[in-house]
């Protein structure tokens, strides 16, 4: 059978494999220190250790409670500023302005401002990922409620649907490609960023979190679990974007035959 | 028969970025309970705009709208709108969900209820196989089949059709006139149809309003004992004398 005749999930199965047997043969025959690079199963044997004594799981828990919880607030305030942008045209304007202003603006540049006004503690790291999720997530729902089809709102019209019956029964559901596509971005920020925020704890140690985890082990030079601290990283987005994410556009949009034209 | 529908007196202007535009003028007529009613004419003549207007989507600037003697001030769903585009379904709702969804919400019908009517409905345009499918997996053909089924299962005093199968190729078209005309003599629903096809005009209408360009105005009401029939002798001589209003 020829490679392409494999199916997608073998195919990476085999490359994963095959690199990590590099990465296990480099390690052990070039004579690497484990203290800089450990080799492949001893990292898996970290992870798997942290896995089984609740240390890892717990810290992942930890970053995710206060990222869901930042994506909450950001999510709040991304309709209250689409609602105005839709309804006003000053909020319109506003909202152009504050997305060009803000969107470049890495959201851990934000984090020596936010531990001047919030301490150090979760506050902080609500504040940058708020930051973090805001601009993308008003950005996309913004642009999708400006761009529901003219027919649809008339249609929506003729139902008698007004008010918040007419959003909920025809805006947001139009709107709903572009709104999952901006959670999306937003989480993929969110998520980066809060892995940072946490290191930035990390140099005055006083918060969890899996980033924390990561900075605190490397002091330790437990560099095993920096790698398994990384593992876990690139698992949680992983599982997120590619099952959840997946799992949701094929319910929704993808069985709609609706996708944000972007 | 009783006028359902009085249009009198009827101009319709907006400001565009070139000053005043006035759609249609000075445009009168009624409709009377069960009739086929057809407003034809060129491109760009208005009749859209006439049609939105008594859909109570626009208002007029000058004259008044009646249905049933009261003023028409905001779309209702005693009023249902056919539009011309193939995206007046929810995409996010099954074919069964669009019949039913606007029969909860406007006729505040039982979920029960409102499924045996649209079953009814959608059997009535030949798509109950299709009740379970998205939108976006049906021809345009079946999507203004179930746009019509939907709008026939909310009961509203009139169907106002603006443009419905002016997107639908040739043969589709005529199918989905003959089996309006068929739906038509089963509800008796009055009917209000917007077209610039002197063909389907003369298929479709009782009557026939012409409406000259530019701003829109009232040519002529023709009354048309032909409709209903294609390729007759009378068919053609109505065609002919549309024609000709139209040509003068």
């Amino acid at each position: 059978m020829s490679w392409l005749g494999l199916p997608a999930a073998i195919r990476k199965a085999v490359i994963l494999t095959i690199l990590l047997v590099i990465w296990e043969a480099v390690t052990r025959l070039g004579d690497v220190s484990p203290l800089l690079f450990p080799s492949a199963s001893i990292v898996l044997a970290a992870f798997g250790r942290s896995l089984v004594n609740g240390e890892l799981p717990g810290y992942a828990a930890q970053s995710l409670q206060v990222l869901l919880a930042g994506m909450a607030i950001g999510s709040v305030l991304a309709l209250v500023l689409t609602t105005l942008a839709v309804t006003t045209r000053v909020g319109a304007e506003l909202l152009e302005t504050l997305t060009s202003m803000f969107n470049p603006l890495p959201a851990i540049a934000l984090m020596p401002l936010a531990l001047l006004w919030f301490g150090l503690g979760v506050k902080s790291l609500i504040f940058v990922i708020v930051h973090s999720v805001l601009w993308p997530m008003s950005l996309n729902t913004y642009t999708g409620f400006v761009t529901v089809p003219r027919t649809l709102m008339s249609v929506g019209q003729n139902f008698g649907l007004t008010g918040w019956r007419f959003v909920a029964g025809i805006l947001l559901p139009a709107a709903f490609p572009y709104i999952l596509s901006g959670v999306k971005i937003g989480w993929a920020f969110a998520w980066r960023t809060i892995i940072a925020a946490e290191m930035v704890f990390g140099v005055s140690g006083s918060q969890g979190g899996i980033g924390w985890f990561i900075y605190q082990n490397r002091f330790e030079m437990n560099t095993d679990l920096v790698f398994a601290g990384l593992l876990t990283v690139i698992l949680i987005g992983l599982l997120v974007e590619n099952l959840f994410f997946r799992w949701l556009e094929r319910k929704t949009v993808l069985r709609w035959g609706m996708s944000a034209a972007r | 028969m009783s006028s359902l529908l009085s249009v009198r007196d009827v101009t319709i202007s907006y400001p565009t970025e070139s000053g005043l535009f006035t759609a249609v003028e000075g445009v009168s007529f009624s409709i009377g309970e069960g009739e086929k009613f057809v407003i034809l004419g060129p491109s760009g003549c208005g009749k859209s705009t006439l049609l939105k207007a008594v859909g109570g989507f626009i208002a007029p600037s000058r004259g008044v709208i009646e249905l049933e003697g009261r003023p028409v001030s905001r779309p209702g769903p005693d009023r249902v709108v056919v539009f011309q585009e193939f995206d007046q379904l929810l995409p996010w709702r099954t074919v069964m969900g669009n019949v039913v969804y606007p029969l909860r919400v406007a006729r505040r019908m039982a979920e029960g209820s409102a499924r045996e009517a649209a079953t009814r409905h959608l059997d009535m345009v030949g798509l109950t196989k299709f009740a379970a499918t998205y939108p976006h997996q049906l021809s345009g053909g079946m999507k203004q089949r179930v746009a019509i089924a939907r709008s026939l299962a909310l009961d509203p005093k009139m169907l106002l059709m603006d443009e419905p199968f002016a997107s639908l190729d040739a043969l589709t078209r005529r199918k989905m006139q003959d089996d309006l005309l068929m739906i038509w003599q089963a509800t008796r629903k009055t009917i209000l149809f917007v077209t610039h096809s002197i063909e389907e005009a003369v298929v479709l209408g009782d009557r026939v309003l012409i409406l000259s360009a530019g701003p829109g105005r009232v040519r002529r009401i023709l009354d048309n004992p032909a409709a209903g029939h294609r390729e007759t002798e009378a068919v053609m001589k109505i065609q002919r004398d549309v024609q000709e209003i139209l040509g003068r």
